[in-house]
């Protein structure tokens, strides 16, 4: 026996954006299910026990779990629906336009889920030591940092005594302090770039702090170890590439991949979302609608953030997009954004002329002074100073633009 | 004591001990590792050759064409993964057609009725995803692809449920004749005693031939390194791709796995090191700049993981497949290399057959062979979901969503025995998609700890002493 079940919006991913969005949209009056393969609700945040989280949002520090549980507390609150251990497995637009989610889980079955809108909030994976093709070994004790993150803070079990992080992303920097927290030797942080790619806070209080050695410019070039990893050689690299002289080798038993989250948009490449190569998440409006009407994204999925208070507010943003969309509000936006100098991404990607729109960037260049420029018809029409400017963090505006294509350019400042 | 004991349970060896559990005969099947087809046999390309690229009197052809034959029937009664897709070889110079047209020949005179000489145009019909610069080729519709971990399951499965006992971490270190029968011991001390051994211990089939005063050879390692894309990368042909072979090996392929990966590989090259599995760089770029020029879509961004894997080569070019001339009792069955896999069911008739004709006896037995279908919910319709999950509900239970495999497929894999995150992962597929395991390792291994009773710190990747985890929690001293 298939379930079937109706909805104005189906939500895919508990966590914060997922949560946000069913919140918002159920506080309008609307019928919201919210999905997810986990069994409790949060997402990510259960895993991370640090601080750090609601600064912004909710103006206090609180530790990952603490957020998650204010925002299915409020979730619940607005009588959003929440199906936890349920998994997607396809996700089809209807020839009227509204969808169709098959859905599986152990409490259900087998259910299909038609709703007139669709919200992605997937979330991320983790870009891996296969994906990168690290040579060596594949013994055990390799591990990405966000598992390691999973099995230690979550199941209380130690991933190994003595490891090397490579990369200097967010969760590797996390989990460095973690594992020393843990009795768990960290010998050293690899990272191939001339600067590391977590946040400035993460990397003076998870590796200055502890006196765990970050050497920049470098790559793990082998992992030895037949049944358990017995150690890794890492070598210096000039224009990328690995400096044989240079290298040398670290002992340890565990390696913790952090080389970066990947937006999960397997569902929403088979739904036909066109997605931007630029994020690995879809291109979007400043409703954050996608290229298919009813279909909008917010949070990891549509870009990779470093603080989950932006994920909330992208959220709301996009469950307002929906209660827009649903009420038959929604205009098609047509001026495109492109991010030029010194910009890895812009968005929304599209923007509505005489509307006050919220645009995210990732720079691509590490600045203590630089200025942001919005260039419209070959004129600039807007700009803002900006301090400390780093890749490890997105940058948030706000502004208003008339009719014509925007181009955005950061340029540093003597 | 056994009426024959097989060291060894990669593909020869399973096959063997499939053919004997069909008759009235007790028989062991000995593994050094924590499980079945830990070795050679879980890392080559999964290739079902077609029977053209080895010369007509050769032990290889004869054995791969009869072998290649058989897999439809294997698959029936076994259930493993298997497409019979076609092989393609192709060229891209008239030089190398000369030797497309040798191999065309060389098939022909093996008795293959079904090749086809193609043109470029013909090529292209055939596998569209090839480069333009093609010349030419031809296409052997018998070759295939098979999960060759699955077939050393089903096929040990299968012959223990038709009495088969089977002894993992049990290497033979040492066998004796008395004149009567061997006694087979083990590292541990552990002894098996059988009247008749056969020896088809891989890579070290040299190794179990000396430590049985039988024949001495050399096993040479050589390695093949291969990487998987993932399986929504839209370079994935329909056909295997083959380039021109050279003198040492059949070259770099584009494999469209039998489980709807990619897999682009093997290189060839000697390693003195029968351990040696690691996989380096410059054989990665190597391979990606050798099968673009044959199929121009493929990314060094779509690779999701890789491997490698070591041929057992013998000095000589064929199999070894004999009955010892030095050890009374004992049949070599060694340096089964390409085309290994594709030859395995032959192999094993071939062997049960040296068996017979070296006196023993075999009488038939009703059996039932056959094993039930299995089900994998990545296959099933919402309909079946929806039935097994009223009789199961752990069947809509998704553990790994990067391949969509259900909670009760895991725990059907650890009631056949398979407890480590390997062997898990090779009944089940489990990890081996596009996160490769980054979320579902931690829940299959409580799962494994749950249905086992194994603490979640003794369990390993493969056996031995490849444990997951250090321990628990506030066992370890901070400093």
């Amino acid at each position: 026996m298939i379930n079937h079940k109706t909805c104005d919006v189906a939500v895919i991913g508990a966590g914060a954006a997922g949560l946000a969005a069913g919140t918002e949209c159920a506080s309008r009056g609307l019928a919201a299910v919210v999905i997810d393969r986990e069994p409790l609700a949060g997402g990510i945040l259960r895993q991370c026990i640090h601080n750090g989280f609601g600064v912004q949002y909710f103006k206090e520090e609180l530790t990952g779990p603490e957020y998650a549980a204010r925002v299915i507390a409020a979730a619940a609150g607005a009588g959003v629906e929440i199906k936890l251990n349920s998994t997607v497995s396809e996700a089809k637009r209807l020839a009227d336009g509204t969808f169709e989610l098959l859905v599986l889980s152990p409490a259900d079955g087998v259910s299909r889920i038609s709703a007139r809108a669709l919200m992605l909030a997937m979330g991320c994976r983790e870009r891996n030591r296969g994906n990168i093709a690290t040579p060596g070994t594949r013994p055990a004790g390799i591990f990405t940092a966000g598992a390691a993150q999973r099995l230690l803070n979550m199941e209380g079990m130690l991933p190994g005594t003595g490891a090397v992080i490579v990369g200097s992303g967010d969760i590797g920097l996390i989990m460095a302090r973690r594992l020393v927290w843990s009795g768990i030797k960290v010998k050293a942080v690899i990272e191939i770039m001339p600067y590391p790619s977590g946040l400035t806070r993460n990397v003076v209080q998870c590796l200055h702090d502890f006196d765990i050695p970050l050497y920049l410019e470098h790559a793990v070039t082998n992992i030895f170890g037949r049944e358990r990893v017995e150690g890794v050689e890492a070598a210096p690299l000039k224009d990328g590439i690995p400096q044989p002289d240079g290298k040398f080798s670290i002992d340890c038993d565990t390696v913790l991949f952090s080389v970066g989250l990947l937006p999960e948009n397997e569902l929403s490449r088979k739904l036909g979302v066109e997605i931007n190569p630029a994020t690995g998440g879809a291109v979007v409006d400043e409703n954050l609608q996608t290229n298919i009407p009813g279909v909008f994204a917010g949070g990891n999925v549509l870009h990779v953030h470093d603080l989950v208070d932006f994920v909330s507010a992208e959220a709301v943003r996009a469950a307002r997009g929906i209660v827009r969309y649903l009420g038959g509000e929604l205009a098609p936006s047509g001026c495109p954004v492109t991010a030029g100098a010194n910009l890895k991404y812009a968005i929304p990607n599209y923007f509505s002329p005489g509307v006050k729109t919220e645009f995210s960037f990732r720079p691509l260049i590490v600045s203590d002074r630089a200025e942001l420029k919005a260039e419209q018809n070959g004129t600039v029409i807007w700009s803002k100073d900006l301090r400390f400017v780093r890749p490890s963090e997105m940058l948030n505006i706000e502004m208003t633009a008339g009719e014509g294509g925007l181009l955005f350019n950061l340029q540093h400042k003597e | 004591m056994y009426d024959a004991a097989i060291i060894g349970a990669g593909v020869s060896g399973v096959a063997t001990a499939w053919q004997l559990s069909h008759y009235e005969l007790r028989i062991a099947l000995l593994e050094k590792c924590a499980d079945v087809g830990f070795g050679v046999s879980k890392a080559n390309s999964g290739i079902i050759h077609a029977g053209f690229h080895h010369p007509v009197n050769s032990l290889k052809a004869r054995l791969e064409i009869r072998g290649n034959l058989m897999f439809e029937k294997l698959q029936y009664e076994l259930g493993f993964p298997f497409r019979r897709d076609g092989i393609l070889v192709v060229a891209f110079s008239p030089e190398e057609m000369v030797t497309v047209q040798k191999l065309y020949a060389q098939g022909i005179a093996n008795g293959l009725r079904n090749l086809e000489m193609c043109g470029r145009e013909r090529l292209l019909q055939l596998e569209p995803k090839l480069s333009g610069e093609v010349v030419g080729g031809f296409f052997a519709p018998g070759g295939g692809t098979i999960e060759p971990y699955r077939y050393v399951f089903s096929m040990v499965e299968s012959a223990r449920k038709n009495g088969l006992d089977l002894y993992c971490d049990f290497k033979v270190e040492r066998g004796e004749f008395d004149g009567a029968h061997w006694t087979l011991t083990a590292a541990s001390g552990e002894t098996v005693k059988a009247r008749y051994v056969v020896n088809a211990a891989g890579l070290f089939a040299d190794d179990v031939s000396r430590n049985c005063g039988a024949e001495e050879f050399r096993i040479i390692p050589r390695k093949g390194e291969e990487y998987l894309l993932d399986r929504e990368s839209p370079a994935r042909p329909k056909r295997v791709i083959f380039p021109v072979p050279t003198r040492t090996s059949k070259g770099v392929l584009v494999i469209p796995t039998a489980e709807g990966t990619t897999m682009i590989g093997p290189t060839a090259e000697f390693t003195g090191d029968k351990g040696d599995v690691s996989t380096s760089a410059d054989r990665m770029k190597q391979i990606v700049a050798q099968v673009r020029q044959m199929v121009e879509g493929i990314s060094v961004k779509d690779i999701i993981t890789s491997f490698a894997g070591l041929r057992p080569v013998l000095e000589t070019e064929d199999f070894y497949i004999e009955l010892s001339k030095k050890a009374p009792n004992f049949v070599q069955v060694a340096g089964i290399q390409s085309p290994g896999l594709t030859a395995a069911p032959a192999i094993g008739e071939y062997v049960k057959d040296i068996l017979k004709n070296a006196g023993l006896k075999m009488m038939e037995k009703n059996g039932d062979h056959a094993l039930p279908r299995r089900h994998e919910i990545r296959h099933e319709t919402p309909e079946t979901l929806a039935t097994l999950h009223a009789e199961d509900p752990r069947w809509t239970h998704v553990v790994c969503r990067c391949e969509n495999i259900s909670e009760a497929e895991i725990i059907e894999a650890v009631r056949h025995g398979h407890t480590t995150l390997d062997g898990i992962k090779f009944y089940t597929r489990a990890g081996m998609g596009r996160c490769q395991g980054g979320f579902c390792s931690a829940r299959i291994m409580m799962i494994v700890s749950r249905e086992t009773g194994i603490p979640m710190e003794q369990l390993t990747k493969k056996g031995g002493n490849s444990r997951l985890l250090a321990g628990k929690l506030g066992s370890m001293e901070v400093i």
